[in-house]
């Protein structure tokens, strides 16, 4: 533990540097000359190395972190790396994790937006850290990462995503029916397979979830990715669970919680029309009871 | 962007300063129909006390409204009706929103079209209204 406490004192020296953006180039070199860049040489140049070059700039990454050992209170820390046009959020971070400062904590797996493992707030939104490019963000300023909000925060950009998946497990995400095995497969229309496509490709991330306004203050609320999930299930012509789980969704913190907000359709990394599926879902309630 | 970027110290008894989620106009325009709802909400409570003032005597009722008839209580009826006329179109968006099969689709566009009907109604109700309650 002796040597977690370096690094926070080498990245204050970075913080130091950041806080005036104008001379973040300058201040911050001697954090990282020493850091290794390593990687080929034309890697070292500012700009572009000649024809065909990728740019490269710097950027300052400003990051929530928490070390439960060590911290009582989450705080900011600043860290100015060198990246390249082609470099995402997930990069830089790996970056500072190889380079800077081993000890910072998140989560990612395929790195490719479908293992659905790095969730973040970047810049206030959540995104995942993997399909979120550099250049696409205003980096005169610090890119401000933080951990999804609203899921308990165990170590810097890590949640606790128990809650989440207990909401997911709930409305029973798997296909329900009843009487004999078919002998064949079941045949489905592809109108009939339309129906729900777009709830289909929901990945876990949590993304939406975290991103409700509705969720952050009431944590018994289902959720979005849960009646995304649902969705799926209750508009599939297989499936003979629909009513179970639709009366699970009538539930006073099922989909009528939904204020219809929009913040999880606009942050869900694979471009579900969430409000819509939650609003289908309501609509569906009510004409089972008319 | 609500981000101090006053670094905070690693052990200091300030707590860091968490970011404000930047959702865009479904957040802003539920943020808003919240504080105009919980404002009408308010209003009608004193309205229903000023208004039982009546079954007192008509002279208590006239004396209660009477004390309305200055310019601070006229800046809060402009205020009343923007968050009225406000609480209202957007209603009218939320119902379209949860009914309308294009909705969802559209929402963003239904947002402005409450921000352009809001602005049409209130500009002209605001130079009338004042001109009476600084006027006279």
């Amino acid at each position: 533990m002796a040597g977690e406490k370096e690094p926070g004192t080498r990245s204050a020296t970075g913080e130091e540097g950041g806080e005036g953006i104008a001379t973040s180039g300058a201040a911050p070199s001697s954090d990282y000359d020493h850091a290794g860049k390593g990687g080929a040489s034309p890697r070292q140049e500012k700009g572009t190395d000649g024809a065909g070059g990728i740019p490269s700039f710097d950027v300052t990454m400003r990051l929530r972190r928490y070390n439960p050992e060590l911290d009582t209170e989450p705080h900011w820390e600043n860290y100015t790396v060198t990246m390249y046009g082609t470099d995402r959020v997930l990069d830089a971070l790996s970056k500072i994790k190889a380079e800077i400062d081993g000890t910072l904590t998140f989560r990612r797996s395929c790195a490719h937006g479908i293992c659905g493992s790095d969730a973040m707030r970047v810049n206030g939104r959540n995104r995942l850290a993997c399909k979120t490019l550099l250049k696409d963000l205003d980096i005169s300023k610090p890119v401000v990462v933080e951990p999804i909000k609203g899921l308990p925060v165990e170590k810097d950009l890590v949640v606790d995503m128990e809650p989440f998946f207990a909401a997911y497990r709930e409305v029973m995400p798997f296909l329900i029916t009843r009487g004999a095995e078919p002998t064949r497969e079941r045949v489905q229309s592809q109108p009939d397979r339309e129906r729900f496509d777009d709830t289909t490709k929901c990945i876990l991330c949590a993304a939406c979830t975290s991103s409700c306004p509705v969720f952050w203050t009431d944590g018994q609320y289902f959720g979005p990715a849960a009646i995304v999930n649902a969705h799926r299930f209750i508009f599939d012509s297989r499936d003979q669970g629909s009513d179970l789980r639709l009366e699970i969704l009538n539930d006073r913190e099922g989909v009528w919680r939904c204020r219809t907000i929009f913040n999880c359709s606009e942050a869900c990394p694979r471009g579900i029309q969430i409000t819509k599926a939650i609003a289908e879902v309501k609509q569906a309630l009510i004409a089972r009871k008319l | 962007m609500a981000t101090s970027l006053t670094p905070t110290a690693k052990d200091g008894p300030k707590r860091p300063v968490g970011t404000l989620y930047r959702g865009r106009e479904g957040m802003w325009s539920w943020v808003a129909h919240r504080i105009s709802g919980v404002a009408i909400f308010f209003f009608l409570f004193v309205h229903v006390l000023d208004t039982a003032t009546v079954r007192i005597s008509p002279e208590a009722y006239d004396a209660v409204i009477g004390q309305y008839k200055n310019p601070v209580m006229g800046v809060g009826e402009l205020g009343l009706v923007g968050a009225v006329v406000f609480h209202a179109l957007n209603g009218i968006r939320i119902i379209l929103v949860d009914f309308w099969s294009k909705g969802t689709q559209h929402q963003r566009k239904l947002f402005w079209g409450v921000v352009v009907l809001f602005t049409l109604m209130m500009v002209p109700f605001a130079i009338r209204h004042l001109t009476f309650v600084f006027g006279h």
